[in-house]
């Protein structure tokens, strides 16, 4: 594989950027591989990279319905973070944190990872000691985070509405400054071309149909561009999960929701964090270009349409206004949805089934982006080993048979109601 | 914006409802032993359709009756609207 460098850039100059290798293959199917990974976003690709690199899986495909990077790993609002509470999900964001920091070397492909800090404002007292007590919890796992008072948080993002009669007053905030953002198409993109050069192929605008599964055993896929073998089969389809496992009758503890996002006019440089609002759903960034990145609420009713709804970008962007007034004056440039796997605990599931062979990558809510790096891990080693490992164990599908729920948020099990 | 026909008000929009989720789970049955099996699937499980859907609806900033609507999950078509009582 080529790399990428300042010196093969000045070559490659040289002849007007004609010399450049295809970043990954077009191939068409085999008839049988090892692995077949279904889904080319994120989390697919990252698993088909580990799945070459520790486990030297090489024969393995990833099928993609659309173009790779098309689902949510290129719509969402690219926040990273780990600042969670309960064990299982610090020490699972926590070992991808450490993934993400090393991840643009690894790759060779810039995935601007910003570890710009992510602040979570509070609006009470009582919001206030929530967070005391989650980022003491946080710093038990050897996470960082920040406890901000009111004049701490004035100094970081003075243009937050501070006067004194407002609706929701800025009591302080919790902040863990290594959080941040990254490319999401680099991401895929990255994964993508490493997969492929040790072998992976990776099979685009190819739709997965149905599955064989004999005696309880997986035996292959069917595809729009024919039958595939494999004894072991991965899902990552994330939004689509319920479809596919549907055609496997299996039902599943999540629902389909969609979820906005929107980009404002550019601007100069304003917004140096990641904030979020502590008395509804919005959160905001600034990206590189200057344009106000920012999401909140899904629209509340299971949703396929990959298309948004008025009111709950209006809702949204009303909590964004009251945060920081003076996005009142941006015009807005873009706006898009993707379909989100919203599981009934909030937390996601990488787990085996119960047909053999056939694993399980879901659930992830509002936040798998960030876990595309410890995802991809800890699934390629629960296919490659057929048993889950230690930092995925807490993930497991039959967590709802037994109510060992991992409710980060406390929502019980509507995770879409605003 | 989905417009919804409370059989109660009228059509309304959408702004006036709160979701409640899939209408087509069942409670296991009450005085009766429930397997964690079956209290699962009541809680948990959900089939997630794409296309027609049956679901409940609260028409909170309205009558505050709940109602059942039949939606297209991917067009979000509304085929027809019913009282929570009543059956398809
Ligand atoms: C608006 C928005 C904002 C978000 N913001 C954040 C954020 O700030 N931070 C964060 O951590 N997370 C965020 N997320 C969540 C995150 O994007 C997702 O959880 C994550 O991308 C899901 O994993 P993935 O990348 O593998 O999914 P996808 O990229 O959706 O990959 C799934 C793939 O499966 C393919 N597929 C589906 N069905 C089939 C089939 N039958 N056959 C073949 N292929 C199929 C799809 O085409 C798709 O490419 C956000 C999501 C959205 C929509
Ligand atoms: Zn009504």
């Amino acid at each position: 594989m080529q790399k990428y460098s300042v010196f093969n850039l000045i070559k490659n100059a040289f002849n007007n950027h004609e010399g450049w290798e295809v970043a990954w293959k077009d191939p068409a199917p085999k008839n049988e591989y090892d692995v077949i990974i279904i889904g080319g976003g994120g989390h697919g690709l990252a698993t088909a990279y580990y799945l070459a690199k520790e486990h030297n899986i090489r024969k393995v495909a990833i099928i993609e319905k659309g173009w790779i990077g098309g689902g949510n790993v290129g719509r969402n609002t690219t926040i990273i973070r780990s600042n969670y509470m309960h064990d299982e999900n610090a020490l699972f964001s926590e070992f991808g944190m450490n993934l993400w920091r090393s991840m643009s070397q690894e790759l060779n492909f810039n995935i601007m990872f910003s570890p710009r800090g992510i602040i979570n404002l509070a609006h009470s007292d009582a919001q206030m000691n929530a967070y005391s007590r989650r980022g003491n919890s946080m710093r038990l796992n050897g996470i960082d985070a920040v406890l901000l008072d009111r004049d701490q948080v004035k100094k970081i993002i003075p243009m937050a509405d501070f006067s004194e009669n407002v609706r929701f007053p800025i009591f302080g905030g919790l902040m863990q400054p290594s959080a941040g953002t990254a490319r999401h198409d680099g991401v895929a993109w990255g994964y993508a071309r490493q997969a492929d050069s040790m072998g992976v192929d990776i099979i685009q605008n190819c739709e997965v149909t149905g599955f064989d599964v004999v005696a309880g055993k997986i035996k292959g896929i069917r595809t729009s561009k024919g039958n595939i073998k494999a004894n072991k089969v991965g899902l990552c389809v994330a939004g689509s999960t319920s479809i596919l496992a549907e055609k496997l009758n299996m039902t599943l503890p999540i629902e389909t929701h969609l979820l906005q996002a929107c980009v404002s006019e550019p601007v100069k440089p304003i917004l140096d964090h990641v904030v979020t609002f502590g008395a509804g759903h919005f959160y905001c960034s600034q990206s590189d270009k200057g344009e106000m990145v920012m999401g909140g609420d899904l629209d509340g009713y299971n949703s396929y349409a990959q298309r948004g709804n008025l009111p709950t970008l209006q809702h949204v962007l009303t909590e964004g206004i009251a945060m920081m007034p003076f996005l009142s004056k941006l015009k807005m440039l873009r706006t898009w949805g993707g379909i989100m796997d919203m599981s009934m605990d909030g937390s996601p599931i990488i787990d085996k089934t119960h047909i053999e062979g056939l694993y399980l990558n879901c659930g992830w809510c509002y936040g798998g982006f960030k876990a595309t790096p410890a995802s991809g891990w800890t699934f390629a080693h629960t296919i490659a080993q057929d048993r889950v490992h230690e930092l995925n164990a807490g993930y497991s599908l039959n967590r709802f048979n037994t109510g060992h729920l991992l409710d980060e948020k406390g929502l019980g099990t509507k995770t879409w109601i605003s | 914006m989905l417009h919804i026909k409370c059989p109660h008000c009228g059509l309304r929009s959408q702004n006036e409802f709160a979701y409640g989720g899939d209408a087509s789970v069942k409670r296991p049955e009450l005085n009766k032993e429930v397997s964690d099996k079956e209290w699962n699937h009541f809680v948990y499980l959900r089939k997630s359709l794409r296309g027609k859907h049956l679901e409940l609806w609260h028409h909170i900033s309205g009558c505050r009756q709940w109602i059942k609507v039949q939606r297209d999950t991917a067009t979000h078509e509304i085929f027809k609207t019913f009282k929570a009582s009543e059956e398809i």
